[in-house]
């Protein structure tokens, strides 16, 4: 009797097991609909997924500042929550995400691993475990206004910061003179938060003062080289970058520019297909380039590594079902749609030769060693204690380009500080 | 007096409320304190180490704790001054009768009922420095040349913060003050009229005094808030050392360094600085109600 009702349980557990994962719920935490189109159309994708797949999605908005939502994501970690699958996360996280994300090794084949940008995959590899598939990655780049460059006579985008300088300052004057009282030559991301880290990279790496830590632990941040960049942005700020400059981040930049008050704006490569959309005040006056190099000889164009990855979680109920759902929306066909509908750059070198890619962005060809190249931040470097490292950096060169410090005394200061962080 | 049955009586009809306390107030407390002398990460809620003190000792050196004390200091004491000057002018007022006093009463609240997020977001964008209404208002008006960008001047932002709070809570303010001001009977006044007390000499000598029970309630409340002041500058401006405070500092070591060890231990600073702030205003409010009698 016992038996016979054991025997009965074990059958009705397996058939309602076996119905459930027909059609299991998948709960993906991505990008913002906030910034950009980019969350919508994730969310779209990922419904397109569960469709063919008779599963279903449910999306997690998320907040717009990367810190924002790693620190919503750390309580679902720390609560062990089987309530999200999937997350995207920030090319910085796989230090700190290691231990609650599910090695996706056994998921993915070697070949398919293969086809993906190796220097990302690498990245997101922690002692062993892979903790993510890249999904789309990122790199700073100079935005300028075709018109205005024809207008004031230049045959080309700025090459150094100092020919950056001038341009902004002629026709940032022309165009106040021609009654656009607004206007100014620059905009970036200067408000104290993980985008000044990337912005400040580039203009020091790119004068030729090293990348704060480097990969193999040495601290460089306090050279001449660094303090000279960190002086080249303070000049900026009021004269060819609004006052508020260090309060904005991609938004405010992009906000500025993409309504036609700003001759040159860095962001990422989002930006481009929005100021090229219906409504943009510069739509078709956008021209994209590398970012331009310090003078001298140690100068080079920068531009740094951004970008967001696909993690299943260690806490999933439905890993596999949750790696296939991240199997397609890093397929070529997926990030295809992403590149040609939102500018976004894929994470599969073979996309750079697409044909249709490329007729919306031409931009992608000639800038694919820039892509290839892109400096990273020390995120492998200080492994979990990144945001640390990356607070004190973004603090101490606000307080630089702001002037509450001189810059060489910034840099003394940091370069304190992450002794302090990484002893 | 009381006998021995109704003494537990008493006890057994508080219970509940001490073991609501002791489970939402205590144990969160208590585990702080136990947090703050271990090594801890926040993604992995058991604590690791035993370190003792190391937590409160490192504290003691931190420049960035003091920059957020400092911080946080000077934004109540200028903010929590100028909303109970400003709360006792309005409540003055609004005491007062005159036609549509309903109106006004309920007019002023306005700022206190919009959520802090959303007020927050509000006054970003006003001041902000190209598009923002406050700047479009005073270059138009002459006031001043160029364009002012607030929010990003080290020297300006911190002083924003305070204005966006004043207007929020001055109403507050008021409405306790207000409250405050209805408890006088109104017969001592008339009294003062008749022995030809001028209307300052009667807000000095009598409304003052009389106001004061309500006064350091508003104060505590209000310096309280001020103390742990986090939604305003977290919305405003983020992280940033100029306008960091305290309550900042603390989420930002516990959530985004995962240091629940020292986070904790910040936690733990807080509650002692508002603990002395609280000592302060009862004495003051003892010695203000023995004057009375």
């Amino acid at each position: 009797m016992k038996k016979w009702l054991l025997g009965a349980l074990a059958l009705t557990l397996t058939l309602g097991g076996l119905a459930f994962a027909q059609g299991v719920t998948i709960r993906v935490a991505g990008d913002s609909t906030a910034v950009g189109e980019g969350g919508r159309w994730m969310k779209a994708k990922a419904e397109e997924w569960a469709q063919k797949t008779g599963n279903k999605i449910e999306y997690i908005d998320s907040p717009a500042d990367t810190n924002d939502r790693l620190a919503l994501y750390q309580q679902y970690w720390a609560a062990r929550s089987p309530d999200v699958d999937v997350y995207m996360i920030d090319v910085i996280w796989p230090g700190i995400v290691a231990p609650h994300a599910a090695d996706l090794k056994q998921f993915f084949t070697e070949a398919e691993l293969g086809q993906f940008f190796p220097r990302i995959v690498e990245n997101n590899t922690i002692r062993g475990k892979l903790t993510s598939i890249p999904f789309f990655t990122d790199a700073g780049l100079l935005y300028y206004r075709t018109d205005l460059l024809q207008k004031y006579g230049y045959q080309r985008p700025p090459q150094t910061w100092t020919e950056l300088d001038q341009m902004a300052t002629r026709i940032q004057a022309g165009e106040r003179q021609a009654g656009n009282r607004d206007f100014w030559g620059f905009v970036w991301q200067g408000k104290a938060y993980e985008g000044l880290t990337c912005d400040a990279l580039e203009w020091i790496y790119s004068m030729g003062g090293g990348r704060i830590i480097e990969p193999d632990g040495r601290i460089t941040i306090n050279n001449p080289q660094a303090i000279a960049a960190l002086n080249m942005v303070r000049s900026w700020v009021g004269r060819i970058s609004p006052p508020g400059v260090t309060s904005y981040a991609e938004e405010e930049a992009r906000n500025a520019f993409q309504s036609g008050n700003a001759a040159f704006m860095r962001n990422w490569p989002y930006a481009y297909s929005l100021g090229q959309s219906e409504g943009s005040a510069v739509r078709g006056k956008i021209g994209v380039t590398v970012l331009p190099r310090g003078a001298g000889s140690g100068g080079r164009n920068a531009a740094t590594l951004g970008g967001w990855q696909l993690m299943v979680s260690a806490y999933s109920r439905n890993q596999r079902v949750a790696a296939d759902l991240v199997k397609y929306l890093t397929s070529v066909e997926v990030q295809k749609d992403n590149a040609i509908s939102l500018s976004r750059l894929p994470t599969r070198p073979a996309l750079y030769n697409d044909p249709q890619v490329l007729a919306k962005n031409a931009f992608f060809k000639d800038l694919l060693p820039v892509f290839q190249n892109a400096v990273g931040r020390p995120s492998g470097v200080a492994g979990a204690r990144y945001n640390q490292v990356s607070e004190a950096f973004w603090t101490g060169v606000h307080e630089a380009i702001t002037g509450r410090k001189p810059a060489a005394q910034a840099v003394r200061d940091m370069e304190a500080a992450f002794r302090r962080i990484l002893r | 007096m009381l006998t021995i049955r109704q003494t537990r009586l008493a006890w057994l009809l508080v219970l509940p409320t001490l073991l609501v306390v002791a489970f939402v107030a205590g144990y969160p407390l208590a585990q702080v304190f136990y947090y703050s002398f271990h090594r801890a990460d926040i993604s992995f809620v058991e604590p690791t180490e035993f370190v003792g003190l190391k937590n409160y000792i490192f504290l003691l050196q931190d420049p960035d704790f003091r920059g957020a004390l400092w911080n946080t200091l000077r934004f109540t004491v200028v903010s929590v001054f100028l909303e109970t000057v400003l709360g006792l002018a309005i409540a003055l007022v609004i005491h007062s009768n005159f036609r549509g006093r309903g109106i006004v009463r309920a007019a002023i609240l306005i700022p206190w009922a919009i959520p802090t997020v959303v007020s927050a977001k509000m006054w970003q964008w006003m001041l902000n420095d190209i598009y923002g209404v406050i700047n479009v208002i005073l270059v138009n008006t002459g006031l001043v040349a160029n364009k002012i960008a607030f929010l990003a001047n080290p020297n300006t932002v911190l002083w924003a913060m305070v204005a966006v709070d004043v207007w929020k809570t001055t109403p507050f303010m008021a409405l306790l003050l207000l409250a405050g001001l209805q408890l006088i009977p109104s017969d001592i006044y008339e009294a003062a009229d008749i022995d030809g007390a001028s209307k300052w000499q009667q807000f000095w000598t009598l409304t003052l005094p009389l106001l004061t029970p309500a006064l350091v309630v508003a104060l505590i409340f209000r310096t309280l808030d001020a103390l742990r002041v986090f939604d305003v500058i977290f919305v405003m401006v983020g992280v940033n050392t100029a306008t960091r405070s305290l309550a900042i500092y603390n989420r930002q070591t516990l959530i985004d360094f995962q240091d629940l060890g020292y986070g904790s231990a910040i936690s733990v600073a807080i509650l002692v600085i508002i603990f002395i702030f609280v000592v302060l205003y009862m004495r003051v409010a003892g010695k203000g109600v023995r004057g009375e009698d």
